[in-house]
């Protein structure tokens, strides 16, 4: 398809909210104002690990001003979580507090200032138990257990997964590595503090309103734990204001705000502290990483031995998807005939980790990205030459049974290469004075929408509903919600597309679970695939129906009629084309309203294995990034300079808006690989505040240049694939592999700070290996692992037909 | 979000009804000059005061007056963005030029004054938290506790002088002038100091700071190096202020003061006087540097770790002293490669 066959697609438009964000029109959670509404606020843990002896309210509930006080006793006993493995959280706890930060007390009140004092009155004794707040510390105290679910002792899930013989994959190899790698943790940081207003109405139907990434998920849990038919819940996704997997999980501080409206009669609205924020979290597991791999003297991987070790935090959250990804996505981007993947997620008393932008991919993409960098210095081979022969083939299956459609990878890499001037830079490093220049390369790929949901159903993962109106507007429906990545965009442009419209003639109706069709959520970069897709077939069958009106009327066979500039016609015979609002009253004339749905789910290509569900995605795409930085060697500071990204996004259906993912991937990513941390000290957030947790400021953001590659993957809406997480994941291990180009030094985890270097740079000069990095790994048996025949270089099932076609 | 507690608002139009508000609520009220400082540490009620004096009414504290030649006079009121952007001073003083232009962001220097970064208070990541938080790990000595978290066990409190200007002024030996109930007196800024890191002002509870005065330019070369994680928003974790006095291509005086190492800001004396009767070479400099790593005593109570804070010390007067010196490698590093 060339690009002028469309007359919305391709452009650099300007999203359809765009006016309304930026004047501040946008009505988020927190700017809902009901009438006669109270304000809630929660008593949280300040133990990290304690038993709860008893809770007295008294002096609280008698403060004038408060509604409402609730402990866990008020609450039905029922613990939820976003997975059905997983369902270990409380409201308010009952028993024990495993972090702190857990929820233990509610208040409504008046204002938040009076919520926040009777918090203050609100006693609770604690017997303090141990706390461990490691992954070792975690396995060396079996005695001392967090959870009593779980796959062992304060593991939550132990897993195997090996495809082909990686013994023999190394005994074929020239060269074998095993490297040892940390990735810190660190959180999403959205701009948004997370917000929810309960009305629990007079007719006893509960409204909720909230900044979710999930309302379907967060629907189907509060029914479930208000002991209250899901019928009569109504879920509203409010504009969210930075997502980035930190609002995908059902929370207790929106279960509380609706126990609080049934309880006073009142709306409630609660929003969190930035501080609140940082211990709500699910962002990123801090992981270790042991990897082995086996490499010929050209470069080609023989095989891949990897091992993970997550620090989960104190509760499930997505933690068995998380630990699955740490493994499942690496051998999608390389060919990897030979494939062994171990992994364990650990329980800790710190803030719960799960979904953050990548997740679970950009620490084991760190780990193979250095790696490879290491083994292309040890076998003389340039590092981008190396990838872009290694690099998968199209339309073939992974070690691991994933399917592979289109791959622009090696296309990426050309672009990188050639935009950054690399060869050029890679080679003589001038050496004088303390700021040293390097230059750095690193490859990844990412998932287009998972392949399964979180709880198993056939029914569709994403439904759009099209209702043309007699004033020629469009409405659309969509239970998906817009967090700042331009979903709503993308179904208005799509729409538009099929029916010939402007954009600002469709009106889109987002996240609302009384009206909308459901979708699954944003997470997993599935939004514009999935309800692209349902979108475009919604499109389709209202145009349809609106051409078999209009063809009559013109005198001929629907076929001959096309869509375009607002009118339906024959293009030869334009001038008796009619508008879109005179063919809908023919529409509704012929065929009553004229509403049609459009549904999507994923092809069904689930490995046959136990743990196949994860990792199956329509397709998936591709990003090569080149960075170049100074190291001052004194200081070991580090300024970026140029980021080159090129990114496989199988058509830019806007290509404004995936620069601006890219780019926002890009700052994320350099946050993650220079500075942030979310650590602890005395069991307490370090640093709970915008301030002392760091991440980029405007001057520390480097000229990035993005460089689109499309491939036109038969899976995507014309052609799409996703752009929105991918484009993060280069970014860690390039600094990395730049950092070692002009100082020499290696520092095998994140962040990579300037103390880290010089560090390491006093390392090398007291003789000692130029590295920062941890040398250890946890004595621990993984479970036997399921044993899989490798699927590697197998082709590509035919694209089938999907479920929900008309 | 954090919310302001209940206060009373007083806002005078002269000096003088500002020193009698003062002191007529006593304990119980603080000044405010920008705030920026003052309403988040309220918010976190590490302050809680429940009268606050306004000075933003005062005419009698805006402005710079003078000139290189006489010395400049700079009303505590003036913001620091003023005193970033006043090309006498950034000719003649260009170390506070840049210390007030590196302040924090460009919203918070439009507010902030140079009067409340001399008498900004000190910070600990144990005492800059909000109240649950304090409360949840065990309230320290400097704020509702008895005990200190990063030295437990010392009988003081070792929270981090954290202004950026401050170290400059002691370099550039300024004055103050302090006017109370009992009248005004000017002092030099070293002596509004204090170790301690509650009472880290001499300062008495009545006195409003007027005026930074800064003798006349007569020769001296200053530069300013902050150290901080970002290039914006953070407080300095190790500041460098170097003041030397050229005659010719020799040194006749010099004064080198760190900041964000100790309770106050650190002046280290012996390095100072090794430079003076010498020519600034780059091994004189390598070896003053050495030197005044010395008094750099950092403790793990800010962002990075205290013996990188401590390394880079020496880096950045030696970068310092070079900048000053017009030999290469200097403040405003050039690009190498
Ligand atoms: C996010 C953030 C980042 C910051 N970064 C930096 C930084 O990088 N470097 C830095 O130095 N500071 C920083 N600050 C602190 C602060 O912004 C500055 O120190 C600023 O100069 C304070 O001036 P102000 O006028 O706002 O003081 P205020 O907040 O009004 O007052 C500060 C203190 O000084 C007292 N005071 C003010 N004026 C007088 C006076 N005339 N006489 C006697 N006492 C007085 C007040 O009572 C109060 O105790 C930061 C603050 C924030 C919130
Ligand atoms: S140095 Fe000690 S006493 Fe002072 S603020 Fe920090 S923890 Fe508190």
């Amino acid at each position: 398809m060339s690009k002028n066959q469309f007359s919305v697609i391709g452009q650099s438009l300007p999203k359809i909210d765009a006016w309304a964000k930026v004047t501040g029109e946008t009505r988020y959670a927190d700017d809902l104002f009901l009438p006669r509404m109270a304000y809630a606020k929660l008593l949280r843990s300040a133990h990290a690990h304690a038993r709860l002896r008893a809770i007295d309210v008294s002096r609280a509930r008698a403060l004038p001003g408060v509604y409402a006080v609730l402990t866990g006793a008020d609450l039905p006993p029922v613990k939820f979580g976003i997975l059905p493995v997983s369902q270990d959280e409380e409201v308010l706890c009952t028993e024990k507090v495993r972090m702190v930060g857990d929820p233990v007390a509610a208040v409504a009140a008046v204002d938040e200032e009076t919520a926040e004092q009777a918090c203050r009155l609100i006693a609770v004794d604690y017997e303090p138990l141990p706390a461990l707040m490691s992954i070792e510390e975690s396995l060396a105290h079996p005695d001392v257990r967090i959870h009593e679910y779980g796959d062992g002792p304060n593991v939550h899930k132990n897993i195997a997964l090996q495809f082909g013989d990686p013994e023999a994959a190394f005994a074929r190899a020239d060269l074998v590595r095993e490297d040892v790698f940390f990735y810190e943790g660190n959180t999403h940081l959205p701009m948004e503090q997370h917000a929810a207003v309960a009305q629990w109405g007079a007719d006893g139907k509960l409204t909720l309103w909230s900044s979710t990434q999930t309302p379907h998920y967060v629907h189907r849990v509060l029914g479930r734990v208000l002991d209250l038919p899901a019928a009569h819940v109504r879920v509203i996704a409010a504009p969210v204001g930075g997502g980035f997997g930190g609002k995908t999980d059902p929370f207790a501080h929106e279960i509380a705000a609706c126990h609080l409206s049934r309880r006073i009669g009142r709306p409630v609205k609660i929003t969190l502290t930035r501080e609140e924020v940082f211990y709500t979290h699910r962002g990123r597991h801090p992981v270790l990483l042991w990897i082995k791999t086996g490499f010929t003297t050209q470069g080609d991987i023989t095989g891949c031995h990897l091992k993970t070790w997550l620090d989960g935090g104190a509760y499930g959250s997505y933690g068995v998807a998380s630990t699955f990804y740490t493994g499942v996505i690496n051998p999608v981007t390389y060919k990897m005939p030979v494939y062994k993947f171990e992994s364990a997620r650990v329980f800790t008393n710190k803030p719960p980790c799960g979904p953050k932008r990548g997740h679970g991919t950009p620490q084991p993409r760190f780990a193979l990205e250095v790696q490879i960098d290491k083994a292309a210095e040890q076998l003389g081979l340039d590092p981008a030459a190396m990838r872009k022969r290694i690099a998968t083939e199209p339309f073939t299956k992974t070690a691991n049974h994933l399917t592979v459609t289109t791959t622009g990878l090696a296309e990426c890499i050309d672009k990188v290469v050639e935009a950054s001037g690399w060869l050029g830079k890679r080679g003589g490093r001038p050496a004088r004075g303390p700021r040293r220049r390097g230059i750095g390369l690193a490859c990844s790929a990412y998932m287009t929408g998972a392949g399964t949901a979180i709880y198993w159903n056939d029914m569709p993962h994403s439904g759009v509903l099209a209702r043309a109106d007699r004033s020629g507007s469009v409405a659309v429906l969509c239970g998906a919600t817009d967090i700042g990545q331009g979903s709503d965009s993308i179904l208005a442009y799509l729409t538009a597309e099929v029916l010939g419209l402007a954009p600002k003639d469709v009106h889109v109706h987002p996240a609302d679970t009384a009206l909308t069709p459901v979708d699954l959520g944003s997470y997993s970069s599935r939004v514009t695939l999935m309800c692209g897709m349902a979108a475009i077939q919604a499109a389709e069958r209202l145009k349809t129906a609106l051409f078999k009106a209009v063809a009559p009327k013109l005198e001929v066979g629907p076929g001959a009629l096309v869509a375009r500039d607002g009118k339906i016609g024959v293009p030869e015979d334009w001038d008796k084309a009619v508008s879109f609002a005179r063919a809908v009253e023919l529409g509704e004339a012929m065929h009553g309203v004229l509403a049609f749905p459009g549904a999507y789910a994923p092809p069904k290509r689930a490995g046959k294995f136990k743990g196949g569900g994860v990792g199956p995605s329509p397709c998936y795409s591709f990003s090569a990034c080149v960075i170049e930085l100074t190291v001052d060697e004194e200081t070991g500071e580090i300024e970026v300079h140029d980021v080159w990204i090129g990114h496989d996004v199988g058509r830019a259906l806007n290509p404004l808006l995936v620069e601006g993912q890219v780019e926002g991937s890009v700052y994320m990513g350099l946050g993650e690989a220079l500075m942030e941390e979310q650590v602890f000290r005395k069991h307490l957030h370090k640093a709970p505040s915008m301030l002392d947790y760091k991440s980029l400021t405007t001057l520390e953001m480097p000229e990035v240049h993005t460089l689109l590659v499309e491939t036109d993957d038969p899976e995507g809406p014309f052609g799409a694939k996703e752009a929105g997480q991918g484009p993060l994941l280069p970014v860690m291990p390039a600094i990395a592999n730049a950092v070692y180009h002009a100082v020499g030094v290696r520092i095998d985890e994140v962040p990579i700070t300037p103390d880290k270097i010089v560090k390491a740079l006093e390392a090398r000069r007291q003789g000692k290996p130029a590295r920062v990095g941890p040398d250890r790994i946890p004595v621990f048996a993984f479970k036997e692992p399921v044993v899989v025949e490798s699927a590697f270089g197998q082709p590509a099932d035919a694209i089938v037909t999907r479920p929900f076609q008309p | 979000m954090m919310r302001l507690p209940p206060f009373t608002y007083v806002a005078p139009r002269t000096l003088a009804d500002a020193v009698t508000a003062l002191a007529e609520h006593g304990p119980a009220a603080m000044l405010v000059a920008g705030g920026t400082d003052l309403y988040p540490n309220m918010k976190r009620r590490q302050f809680e005061p429940t009268v606050l004096v306004g000075l933003r009414g005062l005419r009698e504290l805006q402005g710079v007056r003078g000139s290189g030649r006489d010395g400049f006079t700079i009303g505590a009121g003036t913001t620091l963005s003023a005193v970033a952007a006043h090309p006498g001073i950034a000719r003649e003083f260009p170390a506070l030029a840049t210390a007030a232009g590196l302040v924090s962001s460009p919203q918070l220097r439009n507010m902030g004054t140079l009067g409340g970064n001399v008498c900004v208070d000190t910070r600990c990541n144990y005492y800059n938290q909000s109240y649950e938080w304090r409360r949840a790990i065990g309230f320290c000595m400097k704020k509702d506790g008895d005990v200190c978290l990063v030295a437990p066990g010392s009988p003081r409190c070792w929270a981090v002088s954290s202004s950026d200007t401050a170290p400059v002024l002691v370099s550039l030996d300024a004055r103050l002038r302090l006017v109370g109930r009992d009248g005004e007196r000017t002092i030099p800024i070293g002596a509004l100091y204090r170790d301690d890191g509650i009472q880290y002002l001499a300062r008495r509870p009545d006195e409003i700071l007027t005026d930074i005065v800064l003798p006349a330019a007569d020769g001296w070369k200053s530069a300013y190096l902050k150290l901080r994680r970002r290039g914006s928003f953070d407080f300095p974790v190790l500041g460098v202020a170097v003041a030397v006095k050229l005659e010719g291509d020799v040194v006749r005086n010099a004064r080198i003061v760190l900041g964000a190492v100790a309770s106050t800001p650190r002046p280290a004396e012996k390095a100072a006087a090794a430079l003076v009767g010498q020519r600034l070479t780059p091994e004189l400099i390598a070896r003053v540097a050495a030197l005044a790593a010395g008094p750099s005593k950092p403790l793990d109570n800010t962002d990075f770790t205290h013996p990188y804070r401590k390394k880079v010390t020496r880096v950045f007067v030696a970068r310092a002293l070079r900048a000053i010196a017009g030999l290469g490698g200097g403040a405003a590093v050039e690009e190498v490669a």
